[in-house]
């Protein structure tokens, strides 16, 4: 065995590996993000709530519907989304010719109204939710002992987060869309009902949102500030990666996930700040991020 | 309306309202209650605290007694600054009397300065620090409901006495954290264990693995989590899926309060060893206050800060009503330490010279899902830590108040 930074390798593996789980976290919400701003540009300050709800919808299908993890992964993020798309019609919709700040504003306000509305329902301490009985327990991989469930989160968010990528740069649909965001009067020359094509898009990225939630509650907290603990950060990766990017959220969600795993192993009390430190050097030397176009 | 007309019906509006308030300030007690209104301690204190001054006034009956008593609340946000500033304007521009709960040591020790200096009265619950009755301590401070020192001692020693000699600490990087991980490390090093390592997690974290992958690397025997409220449950529901507790190692939840364990749930929190200085289900005074607390809070149960507050404002308005009218912060407090207090939740005891409530502490494991009976049937009593033994020695706590 050989130390790196006098740190045993073990060790250092490890803490790698927990670091890109997290960062799958961080991937899929600024995935989520980016696509909303990309294609809508809204800048969805609720995202962190509607990551929240996703949580909290898991665990009251389970109370009360019986519905289990697996069912939920499925259900929760519709459910979310189509809460999404409510907002999307009540709301966004008007402002889509205005300045994003006032989306901004907007979403900002609805997150403390849903959070407060959760808080006031089920306090803020928190709920319980356990790890689905197929993912119970871990395997030892010589360097560290990792749980199924980890091991679950950080293949199936690389999934989605690819599938997504592929969706939108790679696909008719996609192609649909991003021509959209660049002239919807020409799109909808050709018959495609645009505002009902971003409305779609605004509730399948809410339905990103809840998904995360869903895939955090065995492991985190389920109260209703879990959202806003981890937006600001969220936030600060897709400014780092450049907003709008989708490729850029999901490199910079498993990037700024191992970042912040070796500080934890290093300087653990500047474990999160070093995001935002990132953050300021990305925006002194690339305003537009590490994968965003100048504007 | 003519100007004259005008002047005139102004003045003695202001006259009128200005003797309405003169009338009400001699009379008037004015309760302010200061904590996390929204964040990770706002269960273990915040709007549950609110509801237990308010039926502390209502039992002590304030009419009867000659006062009017008004309760106001803020959210200090766990921040140091915002705090002070909102207990500044309460004291300078609202005329608080008394500021109760007080959750979060950085921000009480802040507003324990501000309180001497504004020479008002401060009475601690939630914050847990023993500095408050130590070296910071106050003649203007009570510390009610528990502290870091008791927490170590009933949990520490109760670990170390039962086989597990080496710790390692996961512990908020702030003053609770700190002072937690301290007293604690002087019981283990007192009762011949060892401390093996640490490491110092931010507030508010979500994500522990990383902390909780140190702490099995160090192989020590009992890993201590010297955190409170969201940290603490986070910790203890991910130290279940990396497998601590299976690999031998014991998880010592050094602050854990009812409301984390009804977080957690059972199947996760059971076994849990824990001190608390009360718990709802203990005597027939604390069930009847809890279903009082209920009716206000329904789902969920008052924990030891909860029923420290109640406590406090009740010996407080009596103190108040003893000395009849206007007395300073300072008369008040030595007034509240020569009185014995007794309710129905503490029983009798005393307040000490450094500022310490003392009475007694229970060690208490939580129960398995099988042998929970009820909602809220969460503890069994391991042991009972008499009130002398509870609290840290009065010499040993290098409060000026003691040796002057």
């Amino acid at each position: 065995m050989f130390e790196i930074f006098g740190l045993p390798s073990q060790a250092l593996f490890g803490q790698l590996l927990l670091g890109l789980i997290n960062g799958s976290f961080y991937a899929l919400l600024s995935l989520g993000l980016a696509v909303i701003f990309g294609m809508l540009n809204i800048i969805n300050f609720s995202h962190g709530a509607q990551y929240m709800m996703g949580a909290f919808t898991a665990y009251l299908l389970l109370q009360y519907v019986g519905l289990g993890y697996w069912a939920s992964l499925v259900v929760a993020p519709i459910v979310v989304g189509a809460t999404g798309i409510i907002i999307e019609r009540a709301f966004l919709q008007h402002l889509r010719k205005l300045d994003p700040l006032y989306g901004l504003l907007l979403t900002f306000g609805l997150a403390l109204i849903i959070e407060g509305l959760f808080r006031n329902t089920y306090g803020s301490s928190g709920l319980p939710y356990q790890v689905p009985a197929t993912l119970q327990g871990g395997r030892n991989l010589g360097f560290m002992f990792l749980p199924n469930y980890r091991a679950w989160v950080i293949v199936f968010s690389l999934v989605v987060c690819l599938a997504t990528w592929y969706a939108i740069e790679r696909t008719r649909l996609g192609s649909y869309l991003r021509a959209a965001t660049e002239n919807p009067v020409l799109v909808r020359a050709f018959g495609i009902n645009v505002p009902r094509m971003i409305t779609l898009t605004y509730g399948f990225g809410v339905g990103l949102a809840a998904l995360a939630g869903v895939m955090a509650a065995p492991i985190y907290n389920v109260s209703p500030q879990m959202g806003s603990d981890l937006i600001i950060v969220v936030f600060a990766v897709v400014v780092i990666g450049g907003m709008g990017s989708i490729m850029g959220a999901i490199v910079t969600g498993f990037a700024l996930g191992l970042v912040e795993g070796l500080t934890k192993v290093f300087f653990p009390e500047a474990s999160n700040t070093v995001i935002f430190v990132i953050m300021a050097i990305v925006l002194l030397v690339r305003p537009a991020g590490l994968f965003g176009r100048a504007v | 309306m003519n100007i004259a007309v005008r002047v005139a019906v102004l003045t003695a509006a202001l006259v009128c309202a200005g003797t309405i308030a003169a009338r009400a300030q001699d009379r008037t007690v004015k309760i302010g209650v200061l904590s996390d209104m929204s964040s990770l301690f706002s269960e273990n204190s915040g709007p549950g605290s609110l509801v237990a001054a308010k039926l502390a006034v209502e039992d002590f009956n304030p009419a009867a007694n000659g006062l009017k008593v008004e309760i106001v609340s803020a959210d200090h946000q766990n921040k140091a600054d915002i705090g002070a500033n909102i207990a500044r304007q309460w004291f300078d521009v609202d005329h608080v009397d008394a500021i109760v709960d007080m959750a979060t040591s950085s921000v009480a020790l802040a507003v324990n300065e501000l309180a001497r200096e504004k020479n008002r009265v401060l009475l601690v619950s939630a914050a847990a620090t023993s500095d408050l009755t130590g070296g910071k301590c106050s003649p203007n401070t009570i510390h009610w409901s528990y502290d870091t020192w008791m927490l170590a001692h009933g949990t520490g020693k109760a670990l170390v006495a039962a086989g597990g000699d080496t710790w390692f600490f996961i512990t908020a990087d702030y003053a609770f954290g700190q002072a937690l991980e301290r007293d604690t490390t002087a019981v283990i090093l007192a009762n011949g264990g060892k401390v093996v390592g640490s490491v110092r997690h931010p507030i508010n974290v979500n994500d522990f693995s990383s902390f909780l992958l140190q702490a099995q690397a160090s192989k020590a025997k009992v890993v201590g989590l010297a955190n409170a409220g969201g940290d603490t449950v986070n910790a203890i529901k991910q130290s279940a899926e990396f497998g601590l507790t299976k690999n031998g190692q014991q998880l010592a939840g050094l602050l854990v309060f009812i409301a984390d364990v009804h977080a957690l749930g059972l199947e996760a929190a059971q076994g849990l060893v824990l001190t608390a200085s009360w718990y709802w289900d203990m005597t027939d005074g604390n069930r009847a206050f809890t279903k009082r607390w209920r009716a206000e809070r329904p789902g969920r149960f008052p924990t030891m800060v909860h029923a420290g507050v109640y406590s406090s404002v009740i010996h407080y308005l009596k103190t108040v009503a003893a000395l009849k009218g206007d007395a300073d912060g300072r008369t008040v407090i030595a007034k509240m330490k020569e009185m014995p207090t007794d309710d129905p939740l503490f029983g009798k005891g005393v307040v000490r010279a450094d500022g310490r409530k003392v009475h007694d502490a229970y060690l208490f494991q939580v129960k398995t899902p099988q042998e929970s009976k009820y909602p809220g049937d969460y503890y069994k009593l391991r042991a009972t830590i008499p009130a002398a033994e509870a609290f840290r020695p009065l010499k040993d706590g290098g409060c000026p108040l003691v040796t002057n």
